[in-house]
């Protein structure tokens, strides 16, 4: 079985954001850019059925600019087997990202398909199912256990009230949530090893996508601030505030 | 105008995250029909029509929609859809799993997480884990979106039902099948919908020591929350998480407790009208947007806040 993961190039999740002062966007220039931390972890998952003899090839795949090699490299060093950069400048939203996606799959013939469940950087939290709608496949969603056998996967899954199980058939797609597992460092052998492995860069304009934006951004503001308070001396004066000036209990 | 709403239920009863729903859906503009897809759930769609501002519910009631599940709720959502020029559902772990497969079977983008209406193509949104807002519009003829319910007030149940229409469309999902719930069974008010939070931290320790949360929020009739370090660490299950990465809550008093004050963490809760912070780190994050903070050991603290509550 082949499995393909698809990552993205984000702002590094320890970075605080600086919004540009023209308020068209974030500050993305000599920023320290990383793996988004829930396509790490769909790495990880894909290796590790890889390594319990359950699938065959990972293959990674990325959409950006020619930067995101790097971060194919980093997915290489991980345990993927091969990358593919579908290579662009332009934005590309989480629709476009799925279209691509798929023109990819229909190339590859993955089996199962791992995503992270969302981009930490513009937090959609749409493209697996949008791809999965698109390959008329079905979806296992923020999983935090995925079990292969045979021709179905069981995937466990966070839902605001707590976890559900469902049975998906093969060919599935499947987005990863925090507690799924923990990912490996990549070690210095194997980031060494990673540069020989075949990174293949594909135009995105020669896969004939209509990736348009749809939507537009029209500014990007701050959060409205909030003023830290005061310090109470002792739990008898947080309970009077409480009562008495904020009026809460 | 006309927008639809999913509803979120669990065949018995609707969601208050609906509710927040259709209140987007009235700053939208427009006629409002809600769709109850489920099944043996009529009583949810009868609710469904005493929502004030709802002019019609769709019912589609049938065993193959008992759980909810991503593909065929989807396909069923884009025939009903047709002539629609919005759809909405809340942004929980429902519509979030659920409606990027209509957009992208409508060829539509869709609008996450909206926490603000400017008009019928343009919402405010948070990106970057709520360290920035978005204003963004959408170029597409039907906009689908989901929305923050704690961005919007619930809107009211009235007493007067309007029309409740019978989908007999029945989509078979050929390829996925339920198996099984581990549903956090509680006592205590609904995480997302509380008027009080307590929510406890790493600093908590062990999972034992999480009922010195449990204690106090019992006795401010509060749902308990926590970190993702507390949850990582098992504490408490996954769906207590407080966070960009889980829930979101706006409580009138938020507490937390040994919460040093992630980004992460704070994009959870720091709409809350009153925050207080227990932490015995003075220079925690959480102190800067705290209104009230008390610096100190919470296993100290607890028990004396518990006794000056009893007072």
């Amino acid at each position: 079985m082949k499995i393909l993961v698809a990552i993205k190039r984000v702002v590094d999740f320890n970075v605080k954001v600086r919004i540009k002062p023209d308020h068209s966007g974030i500050e993305t220039a000599n920023v320290k850019m990383s793996m988004n931390p829930f396509d790490e972890i769909a790495i990880e998952e894909a290796v590790r059925l890889k390594e319990a003899g359950k699938a065959t090839e990972v293959v990674v795949v990325s959409i950006g600019n020619s930067t995101a090699q790097e971060t194919l490299r980093n997915a290489l060093a991980l345990g993927a087997d091969r990358a593919i950069l579908v290579q662009t400048d332009a934005e590309v939203q989480p629709l476009a990202v799925a279209k691509i996606l798929k023109k990819i799959a229909e190339q590859e013939t993955p089996q199962l398909i791992i995503l992270g469940k969302q981009a930490i950087d513009d937090d959609s939290n749409q493209t697996g199912q949008m791809l999965a709608a698109l390959l008329n496949w079905p979806q296992g969603t923020f999983a935090s256990k995925v079990a292969v056998d045979n021709q179905q996967v069981h995937v466990t899954r966070e839902l605001d009230g707590g976890l559900e199980v469902i049975a998906v058939k093969l060919p599935a797609v499947i987005t990863t949530d925090l507690r799924l597992n923990q990912p490996r460092y990549a070690s210095l052998p194997n980031i060494m090893k990673a540069k020989q492995k075949p990174l293949n860069v594909i135009m995105a304009d020669q896969l004939a996508v209509d990736i348009t934006p749809r939507v537009t951004t029209l500014k990007v503001e701050p959060p409205s601030g909030r003023k830290a308070g005061i310090k109470v001396a002792n739990v008898a004066e947080l309970v009077d505030k409480l009562k008495n000036e904020a009026k809460v209990i | 105008m006309k927008t639809l709403v999913i509803a979120e239920h669990d065949n018995i009863n609707l969601k208050p995250a609906t509710l927040s729903t259709i209140t987007a859906a009235k700053e939208i503009g427009g006629e409002i029909i809600i769709l109850v897809a489920g099944s043996q759930c009529k009583v949810v769609a009868e609710n469904a029509a005493k929502i004030t501002g709802v002019n019609k519910v769709i019912l589609a009631d049938a065993p193959v929609y008992a759980h909810l599940l991503a593909e065929n709720i989807a396909e069923l959502i884009v025939k009903i859809a047709a002539d629609f020029n919005t759809i909405c559902a809340p942004a929980t772990t429902f519509g979030k799993n659920c409606l990027p497969r209509v957009a992208a079977l409508l060829d539509v983008a869709q609008i996450s997480d909206i926490v603000k209406v400017i008009s019928a193509d343009t919402f405010v949104r948070p990106i970057y884990a709520g360290n920035a807002f978005a204003t963004v519009q959408s170029k597409d003829r039907v906009k689908v979106i989901t929305v923050r319910s704690t961005a919007f007030t619930p809107a009211a149940l009235g007493v007067s039902a309007v029309p409740i229409e019978n989908c007999e469309i029945v989509i078979e999902n050929p390829h996925t099948t339920f198996v099984s719930h581990e549903l956090s069974q509680s006592k205590r008010p609904e995480l997302t919908a509380a008027r009080v939070v307590v929510s406890g931290g790493r600093a908590l320790q062990s999972k034992e020591n999480f009922k010195l949360i449990e204690s106090l929020a019992d006795k401010l009739g509060a749902a308990i929350g926590a970190s993702r370090a507390a949850v990582d660490a098992g504490y408490v299950p996954n769906d207590y998480q407080v966070g960009q990465t889980g829930k979101v809550v706006a409580p009138e008093l938020y507490i937390a407790i040994g919460i040093s004050g992630a980004i992460q963490h704070l994009a959870g809760m720091k709409d809350s009208k009153v925050i207080v912070a227990i932490n015995k780190d003075g220079d925690a994050p959480i102190f800067q947007i705290a209104d009230y903070g008390l610096v100190g050991d919470l296993f100290e603290i607890i028990p004396q806040l518990n006794a000056e509550l009893d007072k």
